[in-house]
């Protein structure tokens, strides 16, 4: 009776849509969608003879010493004092020292630069920040420390690109970025690290 | 209107869900592609540090990961509790670093994008960080970055 019919039955799909669903859901499972995010840095070139010689040349007003021993704790130097300093603190000491904004003979001394979009500045373009540590200083300190230098330039560049542009530093366009970041060019240098004050 | 005419057939019809299974497929796919499954398994435990400064890591393609904490409850009989570096799917000592980076970077399209991410436990001490990145400038892979989650 049944052999009557010539015509294939179609083939049932309806449950296409439930595998489909399961791979969707293992997919949806398994993906990870958050991007990795991270504090940039950019490392010095390898040393060469050449640079070793050059390196002395640096005025002591012009460099910030920052130092964290093996217990965490942090030492904080440059022409206006030293002494320990809470973390919290050294965002508003970096960005005095790199603004040096009353002019002053123990901060680093100002030049003038010419910059594109920006004209004549009278920038502290020659001050360093070393960061020296311990090799027993906790990773996270350290961290911390270099989390707050960033933190100090990217509010300064913003401030700047308010100022002039009118804009945060983010929506600023290449051109402008880069003469920003001329003007508070970031000078973060990292010392070979020192065994003091502790164990390893 | 010919829409009101048939006003005495009060069934609805059935919704028609023939292109169901498409849709689904193309959500499917959506996922599969932006899938990204961790091609290593962490055999050191780590909680990274938190920061506020931080930049997304764009290119994934570019960017080679170092972990660096002490080994797993389940490798800690064997391995010890001292910190370790792990690279793609073993442990390893610093000067390996080099190696690392110089065959990472063979597989790279675009070489001079090369980014190396620090993936360190928050309680790590400095020392095996300033050793790694001693060997990095070695090598010339002086694009870094410490792998962090943002601080609410």
């Amino acid at each position: 009776m049944a052999k009557k019919k010539k015509k294939m039955p179609g083939l049932n799909t309806s449950s296409t849509a439930d595998i489909s669903f399961m791979l969707l859901i293992f997919f949806l499972v398994t993906t990870s969608m958050d991007t990795d995010t991270g504090l940039a840095r950019r490392l010095p070139q390898p040393p060469d003879k050449e640079q070793e010689d050059a390196q002395i040349d640096v005025k002591e007003r012009n460099v910030l010493n920052v130092k964290i021993n093996s217990n965490g704790r942090m030492w904080c130097s440059d022409g206006t004092g030293s002494g320990e300093l809470d973390i919290k603190l050294l965002r508003n000491r970096a960005k005095d020292f790199i603004q040096n904004p009353n002019d002053l003979s123990s901060l680093p001394e100002k030049a003038a630069v010419e910059i594109d979009l920006l004209g004549q500045c009278y920038i502290t373009k020659n001050h360093v920040i070393s960061v020296q540590t311990d090799r027993g200083t906790p990773y996270d300190v350290y961290f911390q420390v270099q989390n707050e230098l960033v933190a100090a330039y990217n509010e300064l560049r913003n401030d700047l690109s308010k100022a002039k542009f009118g804009r945060p530093y983010d929506a600023l366009n290449n051109e402008q970025q880069v003469a920003v970041r001329a003007y508070y060019p970031q000078k973060i240098s990292e010392a070979e690290p020192k065994n003091y004050g502790g164990t390893n | 209107m010919a829409g009101f005419k048939k006003k005495e057939s009060r069934e609805m019809p059935e919704m028609n869900t023939s292109s169901l299974p498409d849709l689904i497929f193309t959500i499917l796919f959506f996922f599969m592609i932006v899938t990204t499954m961790r091609e290593v398994t962490l055999q050191v435990k780590l909680t990274v540090p938190q920061g506020t400064e931080l930049e997304k890591l764009e290119k994934k393609s570019a960017v080679s990961y170092i972990y660096v904490g002490p080994p797993t409850d389940a490798l800690r009989a064997q391995m010890g509790s001292s910190t370790r570096i792990q690279l793609n799917d073993r442990y390893a000592e610093p000067r390996e670093v080099m190696d690392f980076v110089a065959q990472e970077r063979q597989g790279m399209a675009n070489q001079a994008e090369q980014v190396i991410s620090i993936k360190a436990d928050s309680k790590t001490q400095m020392g095996i960080i300033t050793d790694i990145k001693e060997v990095l400038r070695k090598s010339w892979a002086l694009r870094i970055n410490y792998s962090a989650t943002r601080r609410q």
